[in-house]
């Protein structure tokens, strides 16, 4: 790769170019922005789970005191599929008019029968959430081996039921937009992962041309995963400012995110495994089901497709049966969740590991690096182990005396990380100063202190000489910020404009090398025009295929089934680190919303009304304060690899390694995440099963022998 | 309808509860019956009788007076709005956030009188009388130690709970320069990041309150 060996900025820790303006408050985000005379929008969302809207009246709405726009989300008669779907949508000059108009829409319509609960949703007798499709429909299939034989002559097998919540994405900024007219030329400030992303879906969606539509994003309250198009808000958002003729805000409440703006698909996964006597993998069968919403058996844009996840991850036993399938409920859709799929797969085949392995009574690290087939991950499990004191601290599950059991675990995690093309501009002015433009966006993880680094290092300069913008559809473009792949795809283009722009001002200045101290004065000679190239992403520079390793260290109180963090170490592999100080950010970010994942959050539905029961953050719980164990991160620095991004490969293995730290301490597994203290007690056999968990048990038997029995489609799943 | 203040912590329900008004007390009245009956029937009667003659506001807008960051601004607002609302849309002041609205997550935190407070729990109306400070009140003159810290430590990712998490330090140094890491964690405890910045938030408390107590030696 040919990044500078000896290094000022690169690889080094450069404070987050955009913090002063965030701690100040000075920063503007998409909620922030207000345009004269701007309008406040919100949106009428169904209190029906299913039915059939035959019509809307809108005329009293429209009346309503301060109301500038009453609009319909679907002409004529439709079908509401979840809780929350859009009807209508209102805009006027405040808060409270917008609020009491929705109130007075008339909706008529047919309600009909829902279903909300995956299990639910697989019986017979349940209503069609689509009409006149399953919905279950068919199941995809991935085999290889001789699998029945290879079971047969195991040293040792394993059978467990796994399963993964609904997560959900909360970012704190919600989904939303503001949107203003002038004429037939529309801007739109969206709190977006994709600003082009999101000119070409309202151009779509509008019949706007795209030369008419600009998009600016110039701060935003974090996406992961979720806010790559306008969603139908920022649709509605438009129509209402072009309805009422003036600006409309239309920023989502907590409630409505929980509804209707995607979410991490459930799974349930039934899965057997087995091994030769040296603890070698040689067989695997899955049988698995989840939902990503009313829509199933299509690929959404979970990025996975549908709820199916890849498996069994990144082993790779010769012998396998693999059916999953996809089960749609009456419920808002999912989308695409930091590393769509991984954390799903991973939660389930490195719980089945630490099971084979506690029965091979092989020690969990051992049984990895006999069959982790990377050769980077396989070095970070034995630096992790040291560092962590595996050896030491590690016992045979429940082993520790007394009530408060202590336990240690680990799992590792792979990422593809492709790159998209990216361009930006680079202008270097006459007073020596530089401007970078780039149309990517910042989510918080630091591109454009990326940049800005990137920059500083190429021409000599301070970092301070280097002004970045992003977000803004008028500058060069860039691709959606997601699959870790903003790093890997903008700072190529960085170094490109950077070579280009020293080429060319050698050209004009007749100075050989004008980098560093040479900088200011080949500037000068610039006859006070600015000099402006483009760089373009370029083979080389990037690459893909993050390795990662966690360990983490709980202790279980089994009185309670309170279970505490003690330790987590991650050893990540990103390739060349750009930026140090905000790469660990991001590593520590992932494992704290792994966190959630693993002990925490999940989605409730009400079965009753179709509704979600925890739609706000005291009763769907993001780990707070209290709830942060010291996070160690060994950045494995290699530059010879190129930079690779790792916002996701972070978060994929924390849930897995902590539920496998408490199946270390207690002795026995909690299979379902999160892990929650009437699990813990329930697993302990503390709490006598509930009547309800009896006929669970016998549900789920019969839904995974359903999806064995189901039609198969071919799955092609590969994964480096 | 929106509850009154968010009392947070045993200090700030002392100090609030220095002035009673007609809206906590008829909360009080709904809720706990322990205050009714320390109060006595009597009491309970001449309170009542004054809320009752106290001049109803709204539904329409009410002349509301706030002292934002030193300066008096005069609003005419509804007295359902939220002294979030009244700050973000009709005073401009967008550096408190609005995400949860029902006092979860901590990013819409002002200093009322010097205290953090949730400025979604609290309406407008109420927040008469009192000093309110916010985010941009706090950064008139270049980064405090704590914004100084925040930045140097990455204690931030989107930044869009940074603003709260700042005020809730500030007036966590300002009560005790010498915090401990549990201190800044209870600090930390009435406020969310989804980027999961804790970490670095933490050590940028700590960081600054060694700086402070640096300086003044």
């Amino acid at each position: 790769m040919p990044w500078p060996k000896e290094t000022r900025y690169l690889g080094k820790s450069a404070p987050r170019v955009d913090a002063p303006a965030k701690v100040t408050g000075r920063a503007k985000f998409t909620s922030d922005m207000v345009p004269a005379g701007l309008l406040y929008g919100a949106i009428l969302r169904s209190r029906w789970p299913a039915a059939r809207i035959k019509s809307v009246d809108l005329s009293k709405a429209k009346s309503a005191p301060g109301i500038k726009a009453a609009i319909l989300a679907k002409e004529g008669e439709f079908d509401i599929n979840y809780y929350g779907q859009e009807i209508a949508a209102v805009a006027g000059a405040s808060r409270q008019a917008v609020l009491d108009a929705l109130a007075l829409i008339v909706v008529n319509a047919t309600p009909r029968p829902f279903v909300v609960k995956e299990l639910d949703a697989i019986k017979p007798d349940a209503p069609s959430v689509s009409a006149g499709k399953p919905n279950l429909g068919f199941g995809q299939a991935k085999n290889s081996g001789d699998v029945d034989a290879a079971f047969a002559s195991a040293a040792a097998v394993i059978e467990g039921n796994y399963s993964t919540p609904i997560e959900f994405h909360h970012p704190l900024e919600s989904h939303g937009h503001t949107v203003a007219w002038e004429g037939d030329e529309m801007t739109a400030w969206s709190s977006t992962q994709a600003v082009f992303g999101c000119r070409t879906a309202f151009s779509g969606a509008l019949g706007v041309p795209q030369n008419k539509i600009r998009v600016i994003c110039e701060h935003m309250g974090g996406g992961f995963g979720s806010k790559f198009n306008p969603g139908a808000e920022g649709i509605l958002c438009a129509r209402l400012a072009q309805a009422a003729g003036a600006p409309v805000k239309l920023m989502l409440t907590r409630f409505e995110q929980a509804l209707a703006v995607g979410n991490r698909p459930s799974s349930y996964q039934k899965i057997k495994l087995a091994a030769d006597a040296s603890g070698k993998l040689t067989a695997f069968q899955l049988e698995s089901f989840g939902t990503p919403g009313f829509s199933s058996g299509v690929s959404n844009a979970g990025g996975s497709g549908g709820a199916s996840f890849p498996a069994p991850y990144i082993y790779k036993p010769e012998a396998t049966r693999i059916k999953q399938g996809s089960v749609a409920v009456n419920a808002g859709q999912s989308c695409a969740m930091r590393a769509p799929g991984h954390p799903v797969a991973s939660a389930g085949i490195e719980a089945a590991l630490d099971d084979l392995a506690a029965k091979l009574g092989m020690d969990p690290v051992e049984i990895r690096l006999k069959n982790d087939p990377s050769e980077i991950r396989r070095r970070e499990y034995e630096l992790g182990r040291e560092r962590f004191d595996w050896k030491q601290k590690y016992h045979k599950p429940g082993a520790t005396p007394g009530p408060i059991k202590v336990g240690i675990g680990c799992a590792g995690a792979a990422w593809m990380n492709g790159n998209r093309p990216s361009q930006c501009e680079l202008q270097a002015n006459p007073d020596g100063t530089v401007e970078v433009r780039i149309g990517t966006q910042d989510l918080g993880t630091g591109s454009r202190t990326v940049v800005q680094v990137v920059a500083a290092e190429m021409l000599g300069l301070e970092l301070s000489a280097i002004d970045v913008q992003v977000g803004d559809t008028s500058f060069p473009f860039s691709g959606p910020s997601g699959g870790s792949t903003t790093t890997v795809s903008i700072t190529p283009a960085v170094y490109d404009a950077c070579e280009n722009v020293l080429a060319e001002l050698k050209k004009a200045s007749g100075i050989d090398d004008p980098r560093g101290a040479k900088w200011k004065e080949a500037c000068g000679k610039l006859r006070n025009m600015p000099l402006r190239v483009i760089g373009r992403w370029r083979e080389g520079l990037s690459t893909g295929g993050a390795c990662g390793v966690q360990f983490a260290e709980v202790e279980v109180d089994t009185e309670t089934g309170f279970v505490k963090l003690r330790k987590i170490l991650v050893v990540q592999d990103c390739g060349l680190v750009v930026n140090k100080l905000t790469c660990e950010s991001q590593i520590n970010g992932g494992v704290i919303m792994g966190i959630g994942y693993a002990l925490y959050e999940s989605r409730v539905m009400d079965r009753a009304s179709g509704v979600v029961l925890n739609p706000n953050f005291e009763t769907y719980k993001l780990p707070g304060a209290a709830d942060i164990p010291p996070i160690d991160i060994l950045l494995l620095d290699m530059p010879e690899r190129g930079v690779i991004g790792v916002g996701e490969p972070c978060t994929i293995p924390t849930a897995s390694a902590i539920a496998n730290a408490v199946a270390n301490a207690i002795g026995v597994r909690v299979g379902s995440l999160p892990i929650t203290p009437d699990k813990v007690l329930a697993a302990l056999g503390k709490v006598p099963p509930a009547v309800r968990d009896a006929t669970a048990t016998l549900e789920l038997s019969n839904a995974f022998a359903t999806v064995a029995a189901l039609p198969a489609v071919a799955r092609n799943t590969t994964l480096s | 309808m929106k509850s009154g203040p968010s009392l947070r912590g045993a200090e700030q329900a002392v100090s609030l509860a220095a002035s009673v008004s007609r809206r906590d007390f008829l909360r009080g009245l709904g809720t706990t019956a322990i205050s009714t009956a320390t109060l006595g029937a009597e009491s309970v009667a001449a309170e009542l009788r004054q809320a009752n003659s106290e001049k109803p506001q709204g539904p329409g807008g009410a002349a509301i007076t706030l002292s934002i960051n030193g300066e008096r601004r005069a609003l005419m607002l509804e007295p359902r709005v939220t002294l979030l609302e009244a700050l973000r849309i009709h005073a401009g002041l967008t550096g408190p956030k609005e995400v949860c609205d029902r006092a979860t997550c901590g990013a819409c935190t002002v200093l009322l009188d010097g205290v953090p407070v949730y400025a979604c729990m609290i309406l407008a109306i109420e927040a008469q009388g009192r000093e309110i400070t916010t985010i941009e009140g706090i950064s008139k003159r270049g980064l405090t130690p704590v914004q100084q810290a925040v930045v140097e430590h990455d204690g931030l990712q989107c930044g869009y709970c940074t603003p709260g998490f700042v005020m809730s330090l500030t007036a966590l140094l300002k009560r005790n320069p010498q915090p401990t890491e549990a201190d800044v964690r209870k600090a930390c405890s009435g406020h969310l990041c989804r980027c999961g910045s804790y970490p670095r938030i933490f050590s940028a408390a700590l960081a600054a309150s060694r700086a402070a107590v640096a300086a003044k030696i």
